[in-house]
């Protein structure tokens, strides 16, 4: 039998219909459906440029069974806030029936963490009802797997190639756009993974309930930049929790609490080992570079664990059976 | 060439003045008619034995594509016209019930 939220979600209909041309074993489609699944009202999408709207999109066809509108790359914060506020404002002069309608942008981390930084930052500020979920997959895939802001340390991307002489592959470490987020003062901010389908779906409905601006940090699995077997997507979205390199937690009016504590915390190396994009740490034997990628995982970890200080759940481990 | 644009263009597709205002794409989930089982090409299809499901759903909520069609809220078959034969259905079916199973494409002819 299906838990209460799987029951939930089965009643609603499906926002995003197959057929598209994402790669298989796509995380974002699967966000996607999780993120909009989780509310029963009417759903407006806006999208950034990438992966999704490229290939959910493609002129005459769409993939989108809800209202979906995509501007440009730069923009799915401000464009959405336009929409939000062109609603409410039809609302109040009643030339639209009163109705609940929920607002939510998807970009991917180069339209949120690079390109659409300044717009989502601005819609943030000015508090638009709306919900900004970014699914985070490393590098720009949609045009080649190009390095991104959000491409961790030591990852092998066409633009930070691990070759050589700069053996490393990228070499700073990546943007930690949550925090960034948080400094807006915007009263949700949550970071999920699709590989625990009842967190995402948590706090996707926890974002839509917010009034104000909420802001969703999604991993996606790329089986095509990270070079996985796209059977293993979601394995290596809960394998990145478990080893504490993508955290689950979320900040609900200021208030910070831990989602999600591993059983055991995995040492870093099994979530590296699997990825072709770390494929040159094995070959070099780079081991600094190995206990460098664990001491950032630590400390980041550590910061989290201080700060919930208390609050940290007395039920550790998985959510499914 | 006098004109640049002609009026009825080759490919058979409507020209610029019937095609609605903005490039609006009024047909929602169009998609769906498109079929990409293609994709599976040589690899694998998964196969569903309902007996064994417990209805979970966790199939349904975690397919890129969704393939697994519903019925009152049970799953009843998989869309093999969407199945790119990514195979996270399998991985996702709980251990212990196993009910899905990934079957070279192949064997199918």
């Amino acid at each position: 039998m299906p838990n209460e939220q799987l029951t939930f979600a089965s009643k609603q209909a499906e926002p995003l219909a197959g057929g598209h041309s994402l790669c298989a074993g796509c995380a974002a489609s699967i966000i996607v459906r999780q993120v909009i699944m989780a509310t029963e009202d009417p759903v407006v999408v806006a999208n950034a440029t990438g992966c999704l709207e490229v290939c959910t999109g493609i002129y005459p066809t769409t993939s989108w069974n809800v209202s979906w509108i995509h501007n440009a790359f730069a923009n799915a914060g401000a464009t959405l806030s336009g929409v939000e506020s062109a609603y409410r404002a039809l609302r109040k002069r009643g030339e639209i029936p009163e109705r609940e309608i929920k607002f939510v942008a998807f970009g991917g981390d180069g339209g949120t963490y690079d390109i659409g930084l300044q717009s989502l930052s601005g819609a943030m500020e000015r508090g638009h009802d709306m919900v900004y979920v970014c699914y985070d997959n490393g590098a720009y895939m949609n045009t080649g797997v190009q390095r991104s802001s959000a491409t961790p340390l030591g990852a092998h991307t066409t633009t930070s190639p691990a070759g050589t002489l700069m053996t490393i592959g990228k070499s700073e470490i990546r943007k930690d756009m949550t925090a960034i987020a948080e400094a807006h003062g915007i009263p949700y901010i949550a970071q999920s993974s699709p590989g625990y389908y009842m967190d995402l779906m948590y706090k996707a409905k926890r974002a839509f309930q917010t009034k104000g601006a909420a802001f969703l940090n999604v991993m996606s699995p790329c089986p095509l930049g990270w070079s996985t077997e796209p059977a293993d997507t979601l394995v290596l979205a809960r394998l990145a929790v478990d080893t504490c390199v993508w955290p689950l937690f979320e900040i609900a009016e200021g208030e910070f609490s831990l989602t999600y504590l591993p059983l055991e915390k995995k040492p870093v190396i099994e979530w590296l080992q699997p990825q072709g994009r770390f494929r040159h740490i094995f070959k070099n034997n780079d081991e600094g570079l190995i206990d460098r990628i664990q001491a950032d995982v630590d400390r980041d970890w550590q910061k989290l664990l201080d700060r919930a200080g208390d609050a940290i759940p007395d039920i550790a481990g998985p959510v499914r059976f | 060439m006098s004109s640049l644009a002609p009026d009825v263009p080759a490919n058979g597709l409507p020209i610029w003045d019937e095609l609605p205002p903005g490039g609006v794409s009024e047909d929602a989930g169009s998609t769906s008619r498109r079929t990409m089982g293609f994709w599976r090409g040589g690899g694998q299809r998964p196969l569903i034995d309902l007996n064994l499901c417990v209805q979970c759903l966790h199939c349904w909520v975690s397919c890129p594509d969704a393939c697994f069609i519903l019925e009152d809220g049970q799953v009843t078959c998989i869309n093999y016209d969407h199945c790119k034969g990514c195979g996270i259905c399998a991985n996702e079916c709980p251990p212990m019930v196993n009910a899905i199973v990934l079957v070279e494409e192949r064997r199918f002819g």
